[in-house]
């Protein structure tokens, strides 16, 4: 692409900014201002807008105030959460596993309509996941060991669920709310909902999965290579999308901000991979060393 | 006993015509066919236990024959129960109890949690089709998922069997074969009752939770390892 339609893109997301802020404004005289005076380039930057703006107008209706489908009584109102087909859900997986720098996963992915099947379902697949490879990676770095009796240990999946549903719901909640705060506080513009939150926070635990199974193969170094690379791949799928939010912050609330994101996930990321993929010559996998996980879970042993 | 209720209805000649699947079958089945029609309604009182405990065991014997034998039929559809899956589910809990303590954590699931892992999976995967656009009501979603759970029930009795005959390699691979066999079998039978109702650019969405669902069930059957069998 040539640096002309670079600054175009630019001024695209300017212009969306703008839209979801105040999605009656007319916006045609508007955002064309600061495009190049190129009488080439104008036309196609008149046409680009427009059909973006219909769209963004659009989704900003759907997502901004207005309600979806009934109140939230209503079987209508969580029906519209289910609003994606196989192709959309394949999509996003497949988009959360290849993050691209200047591409937020939100904006290219999931604008038009976040859903909960994939998180939900995400989740509760890793859940199951983790436990049954932990199970089999106990197992299998103990096969030597004529002492080693083999037991299923069930109960983590218990622990396995408590954590991963509490990652996966609550920390969205939060980050939400204290997005939410700043952006009243602030004045700015461009936040996200919640559905998007959990949405993003979701697709980003897909590539865990086939980490997961990898994990356990009982081989340390292995082990911690796949820890860095997973936790790269979500961690940036994360930090490009809260970035483009964050970045009108104050520079310290938007370096703590993400640097809050990626650390809740780094402990999430080593948590998981010391607690249930211990390839240790202990006999029995001991309770956690992480304390986060004990005071976590303790309450559910 | 089909054949009489059919006689008796008003539609008795359209008998021999048999559901096709672009019949939706949807909606709200209030009363299971039973004895609720006036010309047998004063007999169910006088007529001896037996009889009204068998026929009841006979409907869920019927739904266990088309689970195992799965063809274009709609018995576990039309006259849904939860009998069966209710004696399947208990039925599984107490195989898979492997002889340890309450205090002992490492051990395999326990009583309640193959109960909350059947009943629980079942309605958050009906839940989950019916979000998504399914026209199958809560029940019979519930019906079908709890009754295809008999060939993973099969499996738990004939792992039982080869542990107590063979502990070692070769019990596990049989155990193994037969396990996947009949999570393959579960998996079948209850897509073949429940993707038809599904729209068809979601279908995938629908059966992934299902073959996890007996994907999990499959490996606590699987991983099922008793503590007396332990070797000294």
């Amino acid at each position: 692409m040539t640096s002309p339609n670079d600054l175009k893109f630019e001024e695209l997301e300017d212009a969306v900014q703008l839209l979801s802020a105040d999605p009656a404004a007319s916006t045609l005289s508007m955002s064309v201002s600061h495009a190049p005076s190129s009488p080439a380039g104008g036309p196609d930057v008149k046409v680009d807008l427009s059909e973006d703006e219909q769209a963004q107008e659009e989704s900003a209706e759907l997502l901004g105030g207005q309600k979806q489908g009934g109140g939230f009584w209503t079987f209508e109102y969580y029906q519209s959460f289910f609003n994606v087909d196989t192709i959309q859900v394949l999509e996003r997986v497949r988009g959360s596993m290849m993050p691209f720098p200047g591409r937020s996963f939100l904006k290219h992915y999931v604008r038009t309509s976040p859903d909960l099947y994939g998180p939900f379902w995400i989740c509760v697949t890793l859940v199951f996941s983790m436990a049954i490879s932990g199970n089999l990676s106990t197992f299998l770095s103990q096969t030597g060991n004529p002492e080693y009796h083999y037991r299923p240990q069930f109960h983590r999946v218990t622990i396995a669920a408590a954590v991963i549903f509490i990652y996966a719901w609550l920390v969205p909640v939060a980050l939400w709310g204290f997005l939410t705060w700043r952006r009243r506080a602030e004045r700015q513009i461009g936040v996200f909902s919640f559905l998007e939150t959990v949405c993003v926070y979701g697709y980003s635990l897909f590539i865990y999965i086939p980490t997961s199974v990898l994990w356990s193969i009982p081989v340390q170094w292995l082990q911690w290579i796949l820890v860095l690379v997973s936790m790269g791949v979500s961690g940036s799928v994360l930090v490009l999308t809260f970035w483009p939010v964050v970045r009108d912050d104050t520079k310290v609330m938007a370096a703590a901000t993400l640097a809050t994101i990626l650390v809740l996930h780094t402990l999430l990321a080593v948590g998981c991979k010391l607690y249930f993929f211990q390839a240790s010559e202990k006999l029995a996998p001991s309770p956690t060393s992480k304390p986060i996980h004990a005071s976590a879970t303790t309450g559910f042993l | 006993m089909a054949a009489e209720e059919e006689a008796s209805r008003p539609f008795a000649g359209l008998s021999d015509v048999s559901i096709s699947e672009d019949i939706p079958v949807e909606g709200d089945i209030s009363v299971p066919v039973g004895p609720s029609r006036t010309d047998e309604e004063f007999s169910t009182l006088d007529e001896p236990v037996k009889e009204t405990i068998l026929r009841d065991l006979r409907a869920v014997g019927n739904k266990f024959i088309h689970v195992l034998y799965p063809r274009r039929s709609s018995a576990l559809l039309r006259d849904w129960d939860l009998w069966g899956p209710l004696l399947l589910c208990v039925t599984l809990a107490l195989l898979l109890q492997d002889g340890t303590a309450d205090s002992d954590l490492e051990g395999g699931p326990q009583f309640a949690e193959v109960f909350v892992v059947v009943w629980f999976g079942s309605i958050i995967i009906t839940l989950n089709s019916k979000l998504l656009g399914g026209t199958l009501s809560f029940f019979q979603s519930l019906c079908v998922l709890g009754y295809c759970i008999l060939p993973l029930t099969v499996a738990m009795v004939v792992c039982r069997v080869v542990l107590l005959a063979a502990p070692g390699t070769v019990s596990f691979v049989v155990r193994l074969v037969v396990v996947t066999a009949s999570f393959g079998w579960s998996t079948f039978a209850s897509t073949a009752f429940l993707s038809d109702s599904q729209p068809a650019n979601r279908r995938a969405l629908v059966v992934y939770p299902v073959f996890l669902f007996y994907f999990v069930i499959g490996w606590m059957v699987l991983t099922y390892f008793p503590v007396k069998n332990r070797q000294p």
